[in-house]
């Protein structure tokens, strides 16, 4: 493999075309329960017969009560396609049907009702190239997260003209820095490569010291932290619906073209109850 | 007739726009529509047969609610696609839709 080329490993699920088959409930066992946040947990699960997926694609999760009744609800995998496990970052709603149990309940060794992956719209991967601007309004960071996993990966082994080939930046709105989810592995991996930049803007208190926005993303952060339109960067926006139409309309201001700007409104909330 | 169906879906667009939080993007519709497609439908690019807009359905906006699914068209909020479930059947309402382009599911060969 040449200097000049990324290592791309191809995701099971392949990029390439073809008759998909009907996507199917599967029984997944959890491995681990990882702990993100006061609120939120990451799920590590194995799958049977997975069929591997892409960055930014999601899961349905059905849940079975024992009189019968179902509650289901979509989760972002955070995962990268290169992973043998899937994970899925689940935020606590305090009146939330299903995602109470996600993070209390569930323990290594039980199972869950799942099925996917679901939605190849909202997804990227390396040889798509870039410029890559995500923005995350809390819980969105889940699926972009899965992106910048997968950019990590394939870029491993890259020449550093293959990697400003691919330039990221990331910005992510959180409330507190408590908030934030992959606090540490978001600061390596901005420390460990130069080609990506990430940006956090507290939006309801910040720790002593905070040098970052703090504040709501509006069109002038944006302005600052995106390319211009004429690099026509792809652009993954994702979180509450409020967050996610504001930034697609201002990012649209600014002169991108909207078929670059992809959206994954999470709803009110911003997480699934 | 058609002007009748468009009064009426007006009436609903505008109780469904008073919930306008709760507006998602035609990847919530995803996991319903592949019991009904088989190829994933997000990345189609359908024809909104109330304006000719063409737009990937990914990028239409989905409302959902307890009995159904309904997608929108992005410029001009007419329905494109209407799904609802009922204990026995589901229910697709595709006349929002002139056209619906899917990429590359081949058509089986016999050889």
């Amino acid at each position: 493999m040449s200097s000049g080329t990324l290592v791309t490993r191809e995701p099971r699920g392949s990029s390439v075309p073809s008759r998909a088959p009907k996507i199917a409930w599967r029984l997944a066992t959890v491995v681990d329960v990882v702990t993100e946040t006061p609120r939120a947990r990451t799920l590590v699960l194995d799958v049977p017969d997975w069929p591997g997926h892409r960055a930014g694609q999601h899961v349905d999760v059905r849940l079975t009560a024992d009189d019968g009744y179902q509650a289901q609800r979509s989760f972002s995998i955070a995962s990268a396609p290169e992973d043998v496990r899937i994970a899925l970052t689940v935020q606590r709603l305090d009146d939330g049907e299903v995602s109470p149990h996600l993070t209390d309940v569930l323990r290594a060794g039980d199972r869950l009702e799942l099925r996917g992956p679901i939605g190849g719209y909202f997804v990227w991967e390396a040889a798509l190239g870039g410029p890559l601007l995500l923005v995350a309004g809390g819980s969105g960071i889940v699926p972009l997260m899965a992106m910048l996993r997968h950019r990590a990966t394939a870029l491993v082994a890259a020449s550093m003209q293959a990697r400003h080939g691919v330039p990221a930046r990331l910005l992510y709105s959180a409330r507190r820095w408590d908030d934030v989810f992959y606090r540490r592995e978001l600061a390596r991996l901005a420390e460990d490569d130069e080609t990506l930049e990430v940006a956090l803007t507290l939006t309801h208190e910040v720790p002593a010291g905070w040098t970052g926005f703090r504040r709501l993303i509006d069109r002038m952060m944006l302005a600052e932290v995106a390319w211009p339109p004429a690099e026509r960067p792809h652009v993954f926006v994702c979180g509450p619906t409020p967050l996610v139409e504001a930034v697609a309309a201002a990012l649209v201001e600014l002169g991108h073209d909207p078929e670059l700007v992809k959206t994954e409104r999470f709803g009110p909330t911003g997480g699934s109850a | 007739m058609k002007g009748d169906d468009m009064r009426a879906s007006d009436e609903r667009a505008a109780d469904e726009r008073a919930d306008e939080t709760l507006r998602l993007d035609g990847n919530a519709a995803a996991g319903i529509l592949s019991e009904v497609f088989v190829p994933d439908l997000t990345t189609a690019r359908a024809t909104c047969a109330n304006c000719g807009t063409i737009r990937a359905m990914g990028a239409l906006l989905v409302y959902a609610h307890g009995m159904g699914t309904v997608i929108r068209c992005p410029a001009c909020g007419a329905v494109v696609l209407r799904i609802a479930r009922t204990r026995t059947h589901l229910w697709l309402d595709p006349t929002g839709a002139s056209l619906v382009v899917m990429a590359g599911a081949p058509a089986s060969s016999v050889t």
